[in-house]
């Protein structure tokens, strides 16, 4: 490889633009340089990882310019984004389970002679990648499916290092990595940096973006805010930066007197992705949970609920006994409801009539004689459901699959209404929904609080959780690391404390 | 806002009632598998002197009567999901355990008859146990049933056929002066009890449920296991009483009864429009299914086609209808949206 000049961006982005739904990239510039390590950070969903992928070649832009070494590069798919030198290590896992190690590293180009695998040459390259990534110890004809997440996360990065590699982009690598691993990882930067090649990071981690990132770039909302020389800012600065000032917005809720603790949770654990979680919940107080993506916020709410039961740890649902749910059956019977967090694999049965929707789980009050169905009751509890949530349909034996993405939340919100659970949780209520429904969600989320209940809300938008919540818990690697009131918290001391279970790689080890 | 207040009421009306296009939806299901009927009888009738007869009508319906129940129970399976390849087996056990009772034992045919049932509902138990609580797909566990069962059948006749004779035939003979035997009689009170159970009942409505999104019922406070279990106790008991009709029909307790009984009765519920995926199916089209099964068999003995021939005709057929069925599935389905572009915009109601 000829050694590139070090003054000119090895890789340069101009203008870039992308929208899915909304937009999520707008006019991003970004340059990288030979032997650079350049760290991209922003809260959840401010474009980072739609950033890396269309680095790499995983998806087109809606416009903008991208040069490699001067001349135009314009990957249309990953292995033309590799042949030019670019490779990612993704934050979720790509690895065919049922391949042997060996066989992913190599996938795309396995020794052959006249078409048959040369397995020993495969085993002797597969080895060599693998001790690069300090896992020596590991056979390279080992199935991949037996591997641990952060066993599998080495293996992606030795795929990509064993590759011709100018610039090298790596999406939250070390979540599931030790620190000797990370340690291991952070030498190959350094070799990489060393031959001029640029490296992509991207991680929550500031304590290990501060360590290795020669420059940091803060994306919010899509849009590029700053890039400056890792070494002059600090915690406070990128947190500042990561949230931006944010214009006031009208308050959605309504002044509710708090009564007695309707739910409590005492030292629930769950593997480690919940760890010794204590919190109370009063009636008609809706509390926030807020964190990073993958901090176990959806955990902790289905350990609650018994969906994966808790391993430790007590749940006590107004005023009852304390015990632990092992099936969501004995959570409803205690006076709980969730409204999971994907609606179509959990929530619908999407072909199935709305009816049929909003009345799934109240088996009972529909039981008439010789186990008939009050079809009556049925629909008229189901029609009235529906105009309580205001749903838009023709009919209410249309699919629910015939829905938006909004009017079908509103139809999973709609089921518990008719239950009056004492605790209503909330998971990710408003994700996939267009705003005017969402703004019928908080409308419905503070009646359920209104009316009494108990109310969790997980949300990666914190926004929304200033706007409906009393109390803001946040959650950083399994734990609950603070509580604010409303009126203590401000969007930087939520994302500082959201933060604060990685900054040092306590939260790491079990 | 006078306006949205009158509104809501004709709106409240139009919800409570299913509108007219989705109930003539379930009529038009059955119409296309009337028609289907139809034109294999019309056809066989052309073809052959003597199809269009009383005989032929009292063949049709006293042969099919086992398959008939085999395929009420099918439905249900499928319906959440599952699959039950034991039937045809869990059959000749329950014959064997029927005509060991009655010959051997020398106990009445109302004892008997229980036996026989609890080893049906018992083998239900034992498919639905180990799938539901172990995680077992059924595909495999009655994969497994339908071997051990057939097993057990031979260890209990010694594989013998065993005699039982009026005893139990009149179940199988024509009542006078209406051509349908017993046995088929009590076959279309199944169906009839089947349909209602999927369509009507809270039982019914949680098979679908399951059938249809098994996490998202979980999550909805329903635990999914009793129903699953249930379902499978159902099949096998569905399974006993064939084994009743078939012993009546063939007057004896045949070790070899029954092979290939759970391809014919999937068959007849697959042309039905049951999804094999689940959360889709109905009892009285898959009897439908049934009668164009038997329609088809019946008539090709009328046409004097060999055996082979048979059984590489009704293959066909059994793809073709389901080929049939789907493409008019999303044909319907192309015409729905076609009419929704046409009806005014959804809108809430205040």
């Amino acid at each position: 490889m000829t050694q590139p000049d070090a003054n000119a961006p090895l890789l340069a982005v101009r203008g870039l633009c992308k929208s899915y739904a909304a937009p999520v990239l707008r006019a991003v510039d970004l340059d990288l340089f030979p032997g650079e390590v350049h760290a991209l950070m922003g809260a959840n969903g401010a474009g980072k990882s739609t950033l890396a992928r269309i680095l790499a070649g995983l998806g087109p832009p809606d416009s903008g310019e991208m040069t490699l070494q001067a001349a135009t590069y314009r990957p249309a798919a990953k292995h033309q984004a590799e042949a030019a030198g670019v490779q990612i290590v993704q934050q979720e896992l790509t690895l065919l389970p049922t391949l042997t190690v060996a066989e992913n590293l190599f996938l795309d180009r396995l020794p052959t002679r006249f078409g048959v695998v040369r397995f020993g040459a495969l085993r002797r390259d597969a080895a060599r990648a693998l001790s690069r990534v300090g896992l020596d110890g590991l056979d390279p004809e080992t199935p991949t499916s037996r591997l641990g997440v952060g066993e599998q996360q080495l293996v992606e990065i030795a795929r990509s290092l064993e590759r011709p590699c100018r610039v090298l982009i790596l999406d939250e690598p070390t979540a599931a990595l030790t620190a000797p691993q990370v340690d291991r990882l952070f030498a190959n930067i350094a070799r990489l940096k060393q031959q001029g090649a640029a490296i992509v990071y991207i991680s929550h981690r500031l304590d290990e973006v501060r360590r290795i990132a020669d420059r940091i770039s803060v994306l919010r909302d899509g849009k590029l805010v700053a890039t400056r020389p890792a070494a002059e800012l600090d915690l406070n600065e990128a947190v500042r930066l990561m949230v931006g000032s944010n214009p006031s917005r009208e308050e959605l809720r309504h002044a509710r007197a708090t009564g007695e603790v309707v739910l409590r949770v005492r030292s629930l654990s769950r593997g480690d992705r919940v760890r010794d979680v204590s919190f109370d919940v009063h009636a008609g107080e809706v509390l926030g949970i807020s964190g990073l993506v993958g901090s176990g916020r959806t955990e902790l709410l289905r350990a609650i609920f018994g969906a994966d039961p808790a391993d430790s740890g007590t749940v006590s649902v107004a005023g009852a006994t304390p015990t632990r749910f092992r099936q969501p059956r004995q959570a409803v019977a205690a006076g709980l409801g969730l409204v999971p967090e994907d609606r179509k694999t959990e929530g619908l049965l999407l072909p199935r009539s709305i009816r049929m929707n909003l009345t799934l789980g109240r088996r009972k009050a529909y039981r008439g004689p010789l186990g008939f169905l009050k079809a009556r009751r049925e629909r008229e509890d189901a029609a009235s459901t529906a105009r309580r949530v205001q749903l838009a349909c023709h009919s209410l034996e249309q699919p629910a699959e015939q829905l938006s993405g909004g009017n079908q939340q509103k139809v999973v919100v709609g089921r518990w209404l008719l239950r009056e659970p004492r605790v209503m949780m909330f998971d990710e209520p408003t994700r996939g929904v267009d705003v005017a429904a969402k703004f019928e969600i908080y409308r419905l989320i503070d009646e359920t609080a209104a009316r009494g209940a108990g109310v969790v809300v997980v949300s990666s938008e914190v926004e929304e959780l200033l706007l409906i919540c009393d109390r803001i818990a946040v959650i950083s690697a399994g734990r609950l690391v603070a509580t604010f009131a409303r009126g203590e918290w401000t969007e930087e001391k939520l994302l500082a404390a959201a933060f604060q279970g990685y900054t040092n790689r306590a939260g790491a080890e079990v | 806002m006078s306006d949205a207040a009158t509104r809501t009421e004709t709106d409240s009306e139009k919800w409570a009632e299913p509108s007219g296009l989705a109930r003539w939806r379930g009529v038009g299901d059955v119409v296309g598998m009337l028609v289907v009927l139809a034109a294999l009888v019309v056809l066989f009738g052309t073809r052959s002197n003597h199809f269009w007869s009383a005989q032929t009508v009292k063949t049709i319906v006293n042969q099919f009567a086992d398959l008939t129940v085999l395929a009420v129970g099918m439905t249900l399976v499928l319906v959440i999901g599952g699959i039950d390849l034991s039937v045809g087996s869990v059959m000749a056990l329950c014959g064997a355990v029927l005509g060991i009772a009655i010959v051997d034992w020398e106990v009445s045919f109302p004892i008997a008859l229980a036996a026989c049932l609890a080893a049906g509902a018992a083998c239900g138990l034992v498919n639905g146990f180990i799938s539901v609580h172990w995680s077992i797909p059924s595909f495999i566990v009655t994969l497994g049933m339908l071997e051990s069962a057939r097993g057990a059948t031979y260890l209990l006749t010694r594989s013998e056929t065993k005699y039982v004779g009026p005893r139990i035939e009149w179940l199988a003979r024509p009542l006078p002066g209406l051509g349908a035997s017993t046995s088929f009689l009590i076959a279309l009170a199944l169906v009839a009890a089947g349909h209602v159970l999927l369509t009507r009942t809270v039982l019914g409505r949680y098979m679908v449920a399951i059938g249809t999104n098994e996490e998202a019922v979980r999550l909805s406070g329903v635990d999914p296991k009793p129903t699953k279990l249930l379902t499978f106790v159902l099949s096998g008991l569905c399974a006993a009483i064939a084994a009743v009709f078939q012993v009546a029909r063939v007057s004896s307790a045949d070790p070899n009864g029954g092979v290939g009984m759970e391809l014919g009765a999937i068959a007849a519920v697959v042309i039905g429009g049951t999804s094999l995926m689940g959360g889709r199916g109905s009892v009285l089209r898959s009897f439908l299914g049934v009668l164009i099964i038997a329609v088809l068999q019946t008539g090709l003995d009328h046409v004097g086609a060999s055996e082979p021939s048979k059984r590489l005709i009704s293959g066909a057929v059994i793809v073709l209808a389901v080929v049939a069925d789907v493409h008019r599935r999303s044909w319907g389905a192309s015409v729905g949206r076609a009419a929704a572009r046409l009806r005014p915009k959804a809108r809430p109601l205040g």
